[in-house]
């Protein structure tokens, strides 16, 4: 048989010593990469391309529900086991869903079964887990068989053009294809509808200022910090402007 | 006259009064079933009273008389024998008012007693639920269910550091669960009178360690207790519950960690503690929260009432609890 490449994710030391400690047992597994966050499990995947991704739910920075999430644009796709002491909500929605899941503290038995049947998410799966978090902590963009992870408080922006949506931050600009209503309800928090097409963070959105548009027409503008480019306000959000 | 019986006191003027209301209540609330417009809502109001006020202020003289045998009754013999008395009342009532003002909507005389022993049970069960609300052994049972909470979260993520440390470290695997057995011993206690404040100090500390086993250098601890005066008498496990709040919602979610500061002082014969950690601005985690601090807040309503306070604020992006608790020297 051939070897089992696994990635351990989880932001305690000890809970990470105590899961090598079990794999380290099994024969015919090899640990990958080891991470401390759902970010820095993302990013090791890349390179580590795990068979099995053992992801903690609650960790900071990027939790496992999410990087579950992420995780489905690697290549090839990862099966996806979570791991967790206590979380009533998650594992309901788990057995609902019959999405893999271990309880900390793991016994062997347990850990060597789950990961002989281990599964790649269903994209129904992956529905399911959205409700267990409020918000995505970023954005994954794949980008040249890459996975790219945008910070959301970096965004300056999105942008709906044609069928994908710019995401702007101050250093760069990203495509994804997202619908930007979801992106709305997802992240109603953080931005502000300024026009039809577009959604921008208020703490970026350094004046506002009345120029010509390219009808030759009198529009208001909302100017952006640390990028040059200015976003038209659509009439109906104008009481934006009055607001601030 | 000294309560031996679960009965209600009828020898208290607030009883009577509540006896009064619930049955001019019934009484009002039947003519408005009865009736269809407001007229007639009146008249029948009226044509009810006279035979109902002279029911309730017979049964009021009656039962205030009687109140002292009634007390010598086990509460069920109690109960049988008010509900016979207020049967007996309505028909004398029930009689003299037919003999002497030979009411047109005259009814039968079971009738009545029938609606005579339904009130009496209803307002009998409102003294039995309000009594039930009141008791101290309800105030006890409410205290201790409110003491014996803990996160699972808390407890099995320590057990599995714990696990973690028997291979290579088994001498700190022992510190652990001694200092576990600690904490779960103080936690299922049932003692829930007043600690000193230096017992609760140590056991946090004690906590503190377990959370450090998991979190290591993330989690920094300054206490500022120098001016703390150790025997002070507190509710116990005020400040662990507090701690453990926030290690979870200022600690854990923090990738680099962050510092608690645990601030304890006396002013105006009072005990201060004000305990704050970094605030995580995309917190999911609040409803919790809120749970552990009602749970605290009710606590110290039950130990002081309104002697002690519990405030929280957010500043400077961190967030802080302050206690307020009475302190005699």
């Amino acid at each position: 048989m051939s070897q089992l490449n696994i990635l351990i994710a989880d932001d305690e030391i000890p809970a990470r010593n105590r899961m090598r400690d079990l794999l380290n047992d099994i024969d015919g597994i090899a640990i990958v990469a080891e991470a401390k966050n759902g970010k820095e499990a993302i990013d090791l995947a890349q390179t580590a391309r795990p068979d099995v991704m053992l992801l903690d739910i609650r960790m900071p920075l990027m939790d496992g529900i999410e990087a579950a999430q992420h995780a489905q644009k690697l290549e090839p796709k990862p099966h996806i086991i979570f791991t967790t002491a206590f979380d009533a909500y998650a594992i309901k929605a788990f057995d609902l869903n019959a999405i893999d899941y271990l309880l900390k503290p793991i016994r062997l038995e347990r850990l060597l079964t789950a990961i002989n049947k281990a599964r790649a998410l269903k994209p129904l799966q992956i529905e399911a887990l959205k409700p267990l978090h409020k918000m995505r902590s970023h954005l994954s963009i794949h980008e040249r068989g890459r996975i790219l992870l945008v910070p959301i408080e970096t965004i300056i922006y999105l942008r709906a053009e044609l069928k994908y949506i710019t995401v702007r931050t101050a250093e760069r600009e990203y495509l994804i294809e997202e619908s930007l209503t979801q992106l709305e309800t997802e992240f109603g928090e953080r931005f502000v509808r300024l026009h039809r097409n577009c959604l921008a963070a208020p703490q970026f959105i350094a004046g506002y200022e009345k120029r010509l548009n390219q009808d030759n027409e009198q529009q208001w503008f909302a100017l952006l910090k640390n990028i040059p480019e200015a976003i038209a306000i659509s009439r109906r959000q104008q009481h934006l402007i009055r607001e601030t | 006259m000294r309560k031996n019986s679960r009965l209600p006191n009828l020898h208290n003027l607030g009883i009577h009064l509540r006896i009064l209301l619930i049955v001019n209540l019934l009484m009002a609330m039947a003519a408005i079933l009865l009736s269809k417009q407001l007229g007639e809502f009146i008249t029948l109001l009226a044509e009810l009273s006279t035979l109902v006020q002279p029911v309730l202020l017979l049964s009021m003289l009656g039962l205030y008389v009687l109140y002292p045998l009634l007390n010598r009754l086990s509460y069920w013999q109690g109960i049988v024998a008010i509900i016979l008395l207020e049967i007996a009342f309505t028909v004398f009532v029930f009689i003299f008012v037919n003999h002497f003002f030979a009411l047109e909507s005259s009814t039968e005389a079971y009738r009545v007693c029938l609606l005579a022993a339904i009130v009496t049970a209803i307002v009998l069960y409102y003294f039995y639920l309000q009594e039930r609300a009141y008791s101290p052994a309800i105030a006890e049972a409410r205290l201790q269910a409110l003491q014996a909470r803990i996160r699972p979260h808390f407890l099995f993520n320590s057990i599995n550091a714990v696990l973690s440390l028997i291979r290579s470290q088994p001498k700190r695997a022992e510190t652990a669960l001694e200092d576990m057995a600690d904490l779960f011993r103080v936690l299922m206690s049932e003692n829930r009178d007043l600690v000193q404040l230096a017992q609760e100090i140590s056991l946090c500390h004690q906590y503190l360690d377990l959370e450090k086993l998991r979190l290591e250098e993330r989690l920094k601890i300054t206490w500022q207790i120098k001016d703390m005066p150790s025997d002070a008498m507190i509710p116990p496990l005020i400040l662990q519950p507090l701690l453990e709040n926030a290690v979870y919602h200022g600690i854990e979610p923090m990738a680099e960690g962050g510092e608690i500061i645990v601030k304890i002082y006396t002013k105006h014969k009072e005990l201060h503690i004000v305990i704050s950690n970094p605030y995580a601005l995309q917190n999911n985690h609040q409803t919790g929260n809120k749970m552990a601090l009602k749970n605290i807040k009710e606590r110290l309503k039950l130990h002081f009432d309104l002697e002690s306070s519990l405030k929280t604020e957010i500043k400077n992006n961190r967030y802080e609890i302050h206690i307020r608790i009475p302190f005699g020297t």
